[in-house]
Formats: C-alpha cells, structure tokens, sequence
C-alpha cells in the first residue's frame, strides 16, 4: 500500500493553520439576525407566565419566540423525547431555555432577553443521586420514569452469577464515584440558519448532521426534503455536539419568521449549560476470584446522574454494563443499572461514553484483588483477558484483539514490574478496550450506516459522504482509502462532505464509527470506481499503471459515459438475543494499555505525572500520524479527568462555569506521554482498521490512580484526585482508620428481578461477518 | 445594564494598522478587538473561545507580542502593528510554523491553532532555539482540547530548526507533500 499507513498531513491541514476555515461563527450571510437566549435563573420551577411585550418594543427586535412557537418535544432517542427547544411549562436547570430573540445585533438581543418577564413557581431542586432517589419535596423532574425520580432501570443477567460465587475462594465489594465533567471544545457551540423559498437551511457546528437533520423536520414540522443541514468546520466536539440542541432549532424558526438569515453562537457560559457531559456514576461491585485471580463471578451496580433531560442517557446507562466483558473474560456476570434525574444540565455522551467510569470501577477493583491475593496486578489481569474470536458472556462478538500485545509493549517499555515503589514515587498500569462504532443505529432501522459516493470525471475525483469531520481527521481517512485504492495522493481528492443535500448518509462523529464505518463504505465505492478505470483502460490495450489517472478517466468516461460509484456500510447484526442487547455490540473492539509514573506529595498532596506509556490496538493505521494524536489528546483529556476536571454544583448552580475556575490542563500540565500503535488488522475494518479516537482515554485515570497508591499506599476511590483527597487519605492512614477517600456505601435501589441470559452457545464464535 | 442598550452608542474613528495594511474604521467604542477584527474587518481567522482572556484563543500580535484581543480596546492599539492569522505567511508562502503545524498533525480540530501559532511566532522571534519547557511556559495561556499538546511542541520545535521554506500553499492543503502528482498505479 501506497498511501494507508503512511504519516500525511491532514487534508484540510491547510485551511487550518492559515485561518481559511470556516467555522460556523465564521459565516455571514447579508442581512444576518442575532438570536439570544433568555435562560432559567432556578434549577426547578413552574412557569407561570411569559411576557415578551417590552421586549417586542424594543427598537432592532425582529422576533421573539417562547415554547408555545415550539411546542414539538424531541430528544436524542425516540424513547426519550422530552425536551422541547423553549419551555414554557416548567424548567428544569439553571441555564434552561425558555425564550427567543432575534434582533439586529446581539447587544439588542440580549437586552431584549433582559426585557422579557417571566413568573416562576419555584420548585424544591434535586441535586444528587440519593435525593433522587426519594420522594420529591415538591414533584418529579419529569413525568416519565420512577419511582420518584430514577429515569431508567436494567437489570442483566448472564450465566450462573450465584453459582461463580459460590466456587470462588475470594469475593470482595468495592464503591466507587466517577465525578463528572464536561466536554469543554475550544469553539462554542454555534449555528446559522437561513430561509429561502420554503427552504431552510442550517450551518451548525454539530457532530452529527443526520440526527439534526430529523429533529430539526420533526419539531419544524417540515419534511427533510425542506431542510438542509450543513456541518460547518468544526471547533471541537468530545461528544460534546452530539445532540440536536435548542439553538440550532430556535435559528431555523427565526429564519422561517424573520425571512432573514438568523445567527447563535453560545456564551462560554452557556456551553457549560449545553453540556452533555460526562454522567457522575456511583459504583458498587462485587467480583469472585479463585486463587490464582481467575474471575469466576462479577456483578456490577450503577446509578447514573442524568442531570434535567433523557439526551443519550438510556444507552450511557447500558454502556456502564456493557464493557466489562469485553477486555476480561467472565464466566458469569450481572448488571443492574440506574439512572436518575436531577436539575442540572443533561448529562449524555462524552469521549467513551458511559464506559470511562465503570473502567476506573473495575481497574481499582481488580486492582485491590490483586493486593488482597498477593498478585502482580498486571499478572491478575492477563489471566482474565479475553481471547480474539469469541463471544463474551453478554454477547458481544470479539475480532482482533490486541490486549496483550499492548500490555507487553507499556510494561517492558515503562520498566513497571522493576519500578522503585513508595515514598511518594509509583506507577499505574491499567487496560481498556472501546467500540469502532455502535452496532445498532438510534433509531431502528435496516438502511446502511454510512454511504460514500466518488464521482469521476477528466482527471478530477469527488467523493462524497455525509461524515462530518470533527478534527479527528476522517476527512482524511476518507481520502487516503479512494487515494489508495485510485492510485493517487490523498490531496488529489477532493471531498465533499456533511452536507445533507449533496452527500449521501453517514450517522455522524460519534461512538468511534466513522473510520470503520465510513471508511468501508468509501472502499467499496473506490474498489468499484477502480476497476470501471481498469476495464476501460484494458479495453484500450494499456495497463492501469502505466497510464496517467487523466487518461484512464477519459477512457472510461467514454465507454461508460458519467463515472459514478457508490458504497455503503450495514454493520453485522450481532447482537444478542434478549432486550438491551443492542448497546455494547460493534463490529469491532479497539484495545488500550497504560502505564502511568508520577510522584505524589505527601504533604501537599500535589500529583506530578511523570510519563505516562500507552499502546492501543487500532487494527491498522491508516494514517499513524493522525492515530498518535487521537491517542496523545485521549491520554490528555483522561489525566484532565483523573486530577482536575469536575462539573460541580452549589445551591443549584454550576458552580464553575468558566474555562478559568473550570481546570483543565495546559500546556505545563501534561506529561511526556510515548506512544505505540498496535496492529491486530481486525477482519472486517477497512484494510483491518478500528477505533483510535476515544478507547485510549480509558485506562489513563484508573493507571493514574493505582500510581497514586502506589507512590503513597492510599486509595482515592473517586475522580478527580485532588491534592485534598489525597492529605486526607494519608491522614486517615496515620489514623489507622482505612487508607482511603471515596463513597462508603451504594444505597438502596428498586432494581428490577434481573434477566437471565443464558451464555452464547460455544458454536456461537466470532465468524467475521460478510462484509 | 444590558437594558440600558437604547442610549445611543458612542462611536469612534479608528485607524488601525492590521497585517501591514492601514484600514481606518467607524466602530462603537466598547467593540473588542477581536469583534472589531472578525465583525468590522472580516478577519475571522481570529477565533474566541471565552470573551474573558481565559483561554489564549483569541491572541494576535500587537507589535510582535501575543495580546488576547478579547481584552484590548482597538484605541489602545492604535498606531501599532497588529498581526492576526491572515498576516502570518508571506503571501502564499506559509511562516515555517504554519508548515510545522500542518505537517506534524499539530492542528486537530484547528480552533486554537491560530492563536497558538502567533503566540509561537512571538516565543521565536524573541528566541529562536527554544527548550521544550521555554515553549511550555511560553504556550501555557493557549488552552488546546484535541492535541494533548505533544504535537504542538513537536512542531514548534521542527518551525525553530528549520529556516523559511519555499513552498507554495496554493492549493489549500500544506506543501510538505510531494507535488500532487496526478498518477494512476
């Protein structure tokens, strides 16, 4: 291969160091309208009535619009489809939305927001999992869900889980809490709309084109073929831009009202309110372990704070079950899962959603066994680790899989299991693995995942594809494979893509599908358009190779008139036969391995990471230059998550809506992290290629914690870990009371009977599906 | 108050001298810098990410040192040279920093990336051999979510070892590439 495995520079690398790209803030249309938001000042109140008449007055205001200009509920899921873009009932958080104005410029709007009166029946907030979990003083955050306010409730269970305790020689239970912390893109979320002849069309800086595309029909109240939905360059998204949001949906109506382009970029602030973010989890498992630390039973418990609204939170609430069998072998496995309401902003997906938190539970967890048995850690592991080609015990099909080779490279590399331990100085080692893409689309459907189209024409070649670059590069990757496969550099494409007129499907940036997903569907089309150029090019008697793409492009140009090929990707239906299974299966798992070193101030409680060492599995590299940045950014925002960042609260406010008070790490913060690509060329990725941009994230926070321990012999069974937390531990130590800072109990919750599953049969093996 | 809006804005004139070119402008007097750049002059390469001075995004050059231009008002600024992304390659031919970036993979999403490669530009113009540390302390106001920062040291380090190259960026994408060969095979 020619280009796929080489480093190149990104494709749209250009546009972006000479500030050509355009970002959506970065659009102006003539005559453009500026739209601000008037938000709820109380985390859970009653509206009782909206007065916008003074704002009307005001000179420069073209519209206001309240809930009742948009009364049509949506969500990210079909099944929860609870939010509507203005309330006019009830709010649910500090920052809720409750109206619009669209005025000349965005001074005049945000005066007019000033101007509008709204009476409030304030209401008694929730804001943590144990209030949630009882009656409400006032009432319920939504009318749905329950008892009280749990939104969700799973119970799973796989294999004889009281059978694998009973056989084992050592159980332990462990809590643990997984704070949470938000997305923090650099670009504030931003959207443009505009409305010509019946038509609406919006720029936005979202991750998911498609999905925006269907709300925005759904609560317009038009069809799709009214609506376009561009993804605009894109300032970083984590997750982050993963919902359809209140703002780009407010544009459109404005557009539709003002008949003038209408335009809303976020406050920092207000990105804070948008969140999404990551859930906090409480945790509490239960594992059974013979002698040698092999695992014979687990069972997992979650409770999930949602914040005010559903968003993704059904499926983060599986995803915190899901993934544990996929990097350890379980005989036997029970899941039950919670998630609650509370009035903050709605947590939902952020990089690894859902799967981080129970990762640092189960790191820690299998850690402490390890001590308890008398094992090397790393050694406990690797006796659990799962094997390529098989089936897990809650389904889910494992292809290639890299763990032990990634965890062989960390360990020799990182001189772990020679390391100077204690007085202050320790390493880490944890291992993950994360989806190359959901198995099952958000809403149900047969259609393929991703579409590419490739037009050629007289030398020039288009593919076309409804992906949306976030950064991460799949514009690129999307070059490099018809690069490949036509015979050319990846610059030579051009590209068209996001674009919901002129670019076929793709679902969008998330769950680490678009490589896999897009890049397959893009083969499939450039192995078509290929051997259209090939047969022409041998009907003139001539070889592909030894003709110019010019050439071969008008030969076939003429035999077959225009050159259009098209390629799609289904993903395999795998998942298992019982209700939930459709979180958690993917075509394939991307596997991590971490090593972190640091030292730990025993009496300030400051954390120096030192160096942190990580290999990941990522099938192929199509482009290794672009696979180490996915994989140095995951390493940073995961020690961004294991020692500084925290979405907080007090009194029912956001307690640090700023980036200043808001820590995350600069460029002083971040250690020398080394980097090794791994590759297992998984079956059915493209040319054995799988996720890069979420799964190496993972083990970085609980790697960082077992180095804590053991520089210090404390555990801080909680995130982040501050230097608090740590004087704390120590002092409780010295105490003698248990050397540990972190939850001390998972309280009770109406967990439904568990679903038993009966285990795959042993036929039932990893097959690679047809692709 | 913002609902006090409906007094009349005050307006000044301003000349600015914005990457080596004069612009005179009429602008209310409490416009940022930044809005006056990417609302009045349609440099919109400057990018914001907080309005607050929080995050370095924002940083341009005012004689040759990184400002955030979310904090300064365009009348300090008068008569001095201001340098914003637009300005930072000479024509089509990209500052070495900007080929570093492109080539090292050191802009991801690339909404940061014009703020860093000024503040970049500043550390070696005053010191052209950085360390690694000297380029921490310099970059340490530039927040960057996507990159872990590696690459971006990575390329600034390549930018100060390399003297300007000539290489066109014409195309759109970065010039580190062979010529765009048209082949097939």
């Amino acid at each position: 291969m020619k280009v796929v495995g080489t480093r190149f520079a990104k494709v749209d690398a250009g546009p972006k160091v000479t500030g050509q790209a355009t970002y959506a803030d970065d659009i102006v249309l003539p005559r453009t309208l500026h739209c601000k938001f008037l938000r709820s000042p109380h985390p859970h109140a009653r509206i009782l009535s909206v007065d916008a008449s003074a704002a009307r007055r005001i000179p420069g205001v073209k519209a206001v619009i309240t809930g009742a200009d948009l009364p049509v509920k949506f969500g990210i899921l079909p099944v929860t489809q609870d939010e509507r873009a203005l309330e006019h009932e009830k709010v649910r958080y500090v920052g809720d939305p409750i109206a619009a104005v669209a005025a000349v410029d965005e001074e005049i709007a945000a005066a007019a927001c000033d101007a509008i009166r709204v009476d409030y029946e304030v209401l008694e907030p929730v804001m943590d999992i144990e209030d949630a979990l009882k009656a409400p003083k006032d009432e319920r955050i939504q009318d749905y869900g329950g008892p009280n306010n749990i939104h969700k409730l799973v119970a799973l269970e796989f294999g004889d889980v009281d059978g694998g305790f009973a056989h084992a020689d050592h159980t332990r239970e462990d809590v643990f809490f997984f704070q949470g912390n938000t997305h923090l893109p650099m670009e504030q979320h931003s959207a443009i709309a505009s409305y010509v002849d019946g038509r609406v069309t919006l720029w936005s800086s979202t991750q998911v084109v498609h999905y925006v595309h269907r709300a925005l029909a759904k609560v317009l109240e038009l069809p799709m073929n009214r609506i376009r939905v561009v993804g605009a360059s894109h300032g970083g998204g984590f997750g982050g831009k993963t919902d359809p949001f209140a703002h780009e949906i407010v544009v459109c109506k404005l557009a539709m009202i003002t008949g003038r382009p209408v335009k809303c970029t976020l406050t920092r602030e207000e990105v804070f309110y948008a969140h999404r973010g990551r859930h906090p989890v409480l945790m509490w498992v239960r594992s059974g372990v013979k002698k040698d630390g092999r695992l014979t039973a687990m069972h997992f418990r979650t409770a999930l704070d949602g914040g005010a609204y559903g968003s993704y939170g059904v499926a983060s609430t599986f995803y915190t079950g899901a993934l544990q069998p996929v990097t350890y072998d379980l005989p036997a496995y029970r899941f039950e899962g919670c998630r609650v309401f509370t009035n903050k902003p709605p947590c939902g997906p952020k990089r690894g959603h859902g799967t981080p938190q129970p990762r640092f539970a189960l790191e820690l967890h299998l850690e402490k066994i390890a001590h308890d048995l008398g094992l090397d850690p790393v050694e406990m592991k690797r006796r659990n680790f799962v094997k390529p080609m098989t089936r897990t015990v809650n389904w889910l099909r494992v292809t290639s899989c890299g763990l032990e080779e990634c965890t062989r490279r960390v360990v020799e590399a990182s001189g772990y299991a020679t390391r100077k331990r204690g007085n202050g100085h320790g390493m880490g080692f944890a291992i993950s693995s994360y989806l190359s893409g959901a198995g099952t689309a958000i809403y149900w459907n047969d259609m393929p995942h991703s579409e590419v189209q490739i037009k050629v024409d007289r030398g020039g070649v288009t593919a076309y594809c409804g992906a949306m670059d976030i950064g991460q590069g799949s514009d690129s990757v999307l070059a490099a494979i018809v690069a490949e496969e036509l015979g050319l550099e990846p610059r030579d494409v051009r590209l068209v893509t996001a674009d919901s007129d002129s670019t076929p499907i793709d679902l969008g940036s998330y769950s680490s599908r678009v490589t896999f997903m897009a890049g397959n569907a893009a083969l499939e089309a450039a192995k078509k358009m290929r051997a259209m150029l090939g047969e022409a090019v041998e009907a003139a008697g001539k070889r592909y190779e030894d003709v110019s793409f010019e050439e071969a492009s008008v030969l076939a140009e003429a035999r077959f008139g225009t050159l259009v090929t098209a390629g799609s990707y289904t993903p395999p239906k795998i998942a298992g036969p019982f209700k939930g299974s459709g979180v958690g299966p993917s075509p394939a798992y991307s596997y991590s391995a971490c090593v972190v070193d640091l030292d730990a101030d025993a009496r300030t409680g400051m954390v120096h990471i030192n160096k942190v060492w990580i290999a990941h599995d990522v099938g192929r590299a199509i482009n290794p230059l672009l696979v180490e940045g996915q994989v140095e950014g995951s390493v940073y925002m995961g020690v961004g998550e294991a020692l500084m960042e925290e979405q907080a609260f007090r009194k029912g406010m956001h307690k640090w809506p700023s980036m200043l008070e808001y820590k995350s790490p600069t460029f002083l913060d971040v250690p020398e992290i080394e980097t090794f690509i791994v590759e297992t060329i998984d079956p059915e990725g493209p040319y054995g290629a799988k996720e890069a941009g979420q799964g190496p994230l993972l083990p970085v926070i609980p790697a960082v914690n077992a180095a804590v321990y053991d520089a210090l012999g404390v555990w801080i069974d909680e995130t982040p870990i501050t230097p608090e937390k740590i004087v704390e531990a120590l002092r409780r130590k010295a105490k003698g009371e248990p050397a540990r800072v972190g939850p001390t109990a998972f309280p009770p919750i109406p967990y439904p009977p568990a679903i038993h599953v009966e285990p795959p049969p042993s036929d039932a093996v990893a097959a690679p599906a047809a692709v | 108050m913002r609902s006090q809006i409906e007094r009349e804005v005050e307006r000044v004139l301003l000349r600015l001298d914005v990457n080596g070119e004069p612009a005179e402008l009429h602008v209310p007097v409490h416009k940022t810098l930044l809005e006056v750049l990417r609302e009045d002059m349609g440099l919109t390469g400057t990018k914001h990410g907080c309005e607050l001075g929080e995050c370095g995004t924002c940083t341009v050059l005012v004689d040759g040192r990184p400002e955030l231009s979310c904090l300064v008002l365009p009348v300090q600024v008068e008569g001095r040279k201001i340098t914003t992304i637009e300005g930072l390659a000479d024509g089509s031919e990209l500052d070495p920093l900007q080929q570093a970036f492109a080539d090292l993979g050191a802009a991801q999403c690339g909404y940061c990336t014009p703020g860093i490669l000024l503040a970049s530009r500043a550390l070696l113009n005053e010191n052209p051999k950085p360390s690694r540390d000297e380029i921490r302390e310099a970059l340490a106001g530039n927040l960057c979510r996507c990159t872990g920062y590696v690459k971006i040291l990575e390329a600034v380090e390549l930018a100060s070892a390399s003297p300007r190259p000539r290489l066109s960026a014409g195309e759109g994408g970065p010039a580190a590439q062979p010529p765009g060969r048209v082949r097939a095979g």
